[in-house]
């Protein structure tokens, strides 16, 4: 090839570069390791991690945004074949038809769960998609304040406030009722109307179903946007749609629709809102389109909106999405299917509301909030959670995550998730190990 | 003569909701195995849904499966051919990496896991920064940004951060008009007004014309190295000095890293942040549209600003590294997504570093621009290049040739489609009219691209002698070109039962 295009070595291809810039000697890291090796490598780390089917094969009561369900085998089956996964963004709709249906059947999904009347193709994740809800109330009402309940998960309003800062809107916080969790509806009254947007997590970062309907009543009357944030998906299942409730855009995070839990990421972040929003929609939306001859495809389209068109007037820069995990959580959802999303949730519901009846039974412990919940609640004991925790994994338990992390005040609370994949057995052995904890701090 | 691809029969497919049948189902669960008490005692009845799910589909595991194989053919892939789409680095997704990924201890950890139980997920993480950062030459990395443009606004933000300490957050970036899309809009979220400034004809930054626009109230340039149109930034070092005499930072744009690896490194041209894309330059796979990874490096005066958490290793009495999350940092810009980053990515972009290893990373980066360059010298014939220089992994022609026949560049490249191709990038950078810009990455052989020499030479002589035959095409696609206009002003963007794709293909 070099003697093709008259030169004597692949040097010279690269003279346009100074020569002072020019590394002079390999990259400061290991050398290459043949596969096996690379194997034995990464094999050691992953075994380095505790995990509820690897190390000690702790029982994990973890939730907080990212969850333990069963995924069905034939996802990971059909996200392998080569022309999903190693396919690009679906520019060229005549060879890409395979993505582009699939992302037009998730785009269907989410409305139906939801009850919103368009859904984008994803976003990053339930953080992000909250962040880029507050910046299209802001395009849609232009006003230029949200108020944010302030039981949404801490790390996704961490995240709506680096994206605002910059943006010029600013935030306020509605505060959480200390005996229910939930928000405090007396909170709504008098809202200024300078605020564009009510965003609210349902069920809320500690496991409670949040009052959609009455919230919607007072966001509406002051023109705001009524935004309702999914962390647990599969909640959906069961719950009344938010869209029924009223909510004028519907975000959150799609990762217990079949997504591996995998230390965080990648996920998906679901966004869908009402059709009169459509074009204010962050993000890629693939429609139905039909050739010459009169042939039904879908195609990327309302591509006027994003950043390859619009630059610094789009309504997101975002490019890559999660095109990949969006197509696992349609194969979930088509798997599973009408019947199997509801029996999973009923699941959930049944098995936390043992455990929490369970916890609450003991002597030392109570239910910290009085409202409905789904398969996250929170519990007080009589030590600090933290405390618990390592007395707990002592047992080979991992109890759930002690809400001082993020509520320096609340020290005795632990958020505690069940889900159809947590055992009774393992159920018990929390709960016999919470009491004997209690009664051996008790003397 | 097309020797690639010949038509075959292709299953055809409706929607997953005109499979649905009721009663069908795809799954089983375990029995419940605690006692179950009425719904309706748990949960008021107002929160209760009350469409029993009607819009989900009721289909068996077969048809699932038939489903999603059937249209899965629809679609062209790495796996089947070479994708020569300049900009994105399409190279070969290698397999370890996937079996790497779906480890146990990987796939299943919560992101939530106390550091003590979690120590090889986040050496995983330490590791890949410190590999990134010798690659790029920088001191440090942040790995939570989820893709190219979230990195862009990480990094946008950690500059303004870092401006604001020192008294003065400045009002604008200047950008190229030869620059992604992504960069004004990740500039106008955090706050930026965009200063576009023409660039040279080889997309470079035109030294005067940054000259003219440097002044106080610059916090950064933004550029792309090598250029969209594949070149090299020669002047890279007195850019870097003039914007930072100005006071202001330098942003690359690191989505044509693949030209770079081994053998030169940002940091030391003098930049400030850069991102990388995971899901080009390291091997991580598209996805059909995601999911990538966008990390961000820095020098370390800018590393205070960085997301949090950020990981730290620490040395114990007995010599052995421990590690943990540092969440203490006051400085930082705040957090750009929950937990702590697209983590599945990482492992593969990590597996792929340590499967090459030095020599291999510098040997791609080689092949790469060879195999770019010898694209460049078998068609120049053809098609007219858009700046006569020595192009690095990408080259970028444009339609000016074929326009004289009628033939515009996307009729090339949907022509490509029928010789067996995906088509190159099209139209952009924005700076060339009618932009072919064609990027083989060092994955293809020299079988490979002889075939698609052979195939642009081939539409170069149809645009010349059947003009008709390029600006109909693809003749031998299951559907043909989409009527995008159409669809935009009446769109459908979710099925109803009275929409139907089924019986129409």
């Amino acid at each position: 090839m070099l003697r093709e295009m008259g030169l004597k070595s692949v040097d010279e291809l690269f003279r346009g570069i100074p020569t002072n810039l020019q590394l002079k000697r390999p990259l400061q890291i290991p050398p290459a390791k043949a596969e096996s090796e690379a194997l034995g490598y990464f094999r050691a780390m992953a075994e380095k991690n505790e995990t509820p089917v690897t190390g000690r094969k702790m029982a994990s009561f973890l939730g907080a945004g990212a969850y333990h369900h069963f995924i069905p085998t034939v996802i990971d089956t059909l996200i392998s074949r080569s022309e999903f996964y190693t396919s690009y963004t679906p520019y060229q709709p005549e060879i890409s038809q395979g993505t582009l249906q699939a992302i037009f059947e998730y785009q269907t999904m989410i409305c139906e769960l939801t009850g919103m009347d368009v859904s984008n193709a994803s976003l990053y994740d339930g953080s992000t998609a909250t962040a880029e809800a507050v910046l299209m109330a802001e395009r849609v009402t232009n006003r230029t304040k949200v108020a944010l309940a302030g039981n949404i998960h801490p790390e996704y309003i961490e995240v709506v406030d680096t994206y605002i800062r910059n943006a010029g809107i600013s935030k306020v916080t509605l505060p959480f009722n200390e005996e229910t969790g939930t928000l405090r509806l007396d909170a709504l009254n008098g809202l200024s109307e300078e605020i564009g947007a009510v965003i609210v997590q349902s069920p809320n970062f500690f496991g409670g179903i949040e009052e959609l309907q009455r919230i919607a009543e007072a966001t509406h009357r002051i023109g705001a946007l009524f935004v309702v944030v999914v962390s647990e998906a599969l909640s959906l299942g069961l719950l009344q749609s938010p869209g029924r409730a009223g909510a004028d855009i519907v975000c959150g995070e799609t990762q217990s629709f079949g997504i591996p839990i995998s230390f965080g990421g990648s996920y998906c972040g679901f966004f869908a809102t009402r059709e009169k929003y459509q074009r204010q929609i962050p993000g890629r939306l693939v429609g139905m389109a039909h050739d010459e001859q009169g042939r039904a495809g879908f195609v990327l389209t309302l591509a006027t909106r994003e950043q390859h068109i619009r630059r610094e007037k789009a309504t997101s820069n975002i490019c890559t999405n999660q095109g990949l995990y969006a197509l696992m959580s349609t194969v979930y959802l088509s798997t599973m299917g009408k019947r199997g999303v509801r029996e999973v949730a009923e699941q959930n519901l049944q098995k936390a509301h043992y455990a929490a009846r369970q916890i609450a039974a003991l002597d030392q412990y109570q239910l910290r909030f009085g409202s409905k919940f789904f398969n996250e609640f929170v519990i007080s004991g009589p030590l600090p959670a933290s405390e618990l925790l390592q007395r707990l994994r002592e047992q080979e338990i991992i109890g759930g995550l002690e809400l001082s992390r993020f509520f320096p005040e609340m020290k005795n609370e632990l958020l505690v998730c069940v889900t159809e994949v947590t055992s009774r057995g393992d159920i018990d052995r929390l709960v016999a190990a919470l009491k004997s904890i209690g009664s051996s701090t008790n003397r | 003569m097309i020797r690639k691809v010949s038509t075959h029969i292709n299953q055809n497919e409706g929607l997953i909701f005109e499979r649905s049948r009721p009663g069908r189902v795809g799954y089983r669960l375990p029995d419940l195995d605690v006692e179950a008490v009425p719904v309706e005692s748990l949960l008021e009845g107002r929160n209760l849904r009350d469409d029993s799910l009607s819009g989900l589909p009721e289909v068996s595991e077969v048809d699932v499966i038939r489903h999603f194989t059937r249209i899965s053919t629809w679609n062209y892939a790495v796996d089947l051919g070479m994708y020569p789409l300049g900009s994105c680095t399409m190279k070969y997704n290698p397999k370890l990496n996937e079996r790497v990924s779906r480890f146990d201890g990987f796939a299943a950890a919560h992101p939530y896991t106390p550091d003590e139980l979690a120590q090889g997920n986040l050496q995983l993480l330490y590791d890949l920064e410190r590999s990134l950062c010798e690659i790029t030459g920088l001191a440090a990395v942040s790995l939570q940004p989820a893709a190219g443009a979230q990195g862009e606004m990480t990094g946008l933000m950690t500059i303004r951060k870092c401006l604001e300490s020192r008294g003065d957050a400045r009002k604008y970036v200047i950008i190229p008009d030869s620059a992604h899309g992504t960069n004004p809009a990740s500039a106008a979220i955090c706050g930026y007004q965009v200063k576009t400034i023409k660039s040279g004809p080889d997309g470079s930054v035109d030294l005067e014309n940054l000259k003219n626009v440097l002044d106080q109230d610059v916090a950064a340039l933004m550029l792309t190295n090598p250029s969209t149109l594949g070149l090299f930034e020669e002047k890279i070092e007195e850019i870097c000095r003039l914007v930072h005499e100005a006071g202001g930072l330098v942003y690359m744009d690191g989505a044509n890293m693949n030209a770079l690896v081994g053998v030169t490194r940002p940091g030391d041209m003098g930049v400030d942040v850069i991102h990388l894309n995971l899901h080009k330059t390291f091997s991580t796979p598209h996805g059909g549209g995601g999911p990538g990874a966008g990390p961000i490096a820095v020098t370390s005066e800018l590393e205070p600003f960085l997301p949090f958490p950020r990981v730290v290793a620490e040395q114990g009495v007995d010599g052995q590294t421990t590690f943990r999350l540092d969440y203490n940092r006051p400085q930082s810009v705040g957090r750009v997504r929950a937990f702590h980053g697209n983590f599945s990515v990482l492992v593969r972009a990590l597996c792929y570093i340590v499967s090459l290893g030095p020599d291999g990373l510098r040997e791609a980066t080689e092949t790469a621009v060879l195999n770019a360059n010898y694209i460049a010298h078998h068609l120049k014939d053809d098609y007219e290049i858009a700046y006569d220089g020595k192009p690095m992994h990408e080259v970028v022609f444009t339609d000016k040739r074929q326009q004289a026949y009628g033939v515009h560049t996307l009729d090339i490249a949907k022509r490509l489609i029928d010789y067996g191709f995906h088509p190159m990038t099209v139209y952009f950078p924005l700076i060339v009219p009618g932009a072919i810009m064609i990027e083989p990455t060092e994955s293809e052989g020299r079988e490979e691209i002889d075939l698609f020499i052979d195939a642009l030479k081939s539409i170069a002589r149809e645009a010349r002698e059947n003009p008709e035959l390029v600006k109909k095409a693809p003749h031998q696609t299951r559907i043909g070109r989409l009527d995008e206009a159409t669809a935009a002003r009446k769109p459908v963007l979710r099925w109803r039962p009275a929409t139907s794709a089924a019986g129409q293909k």
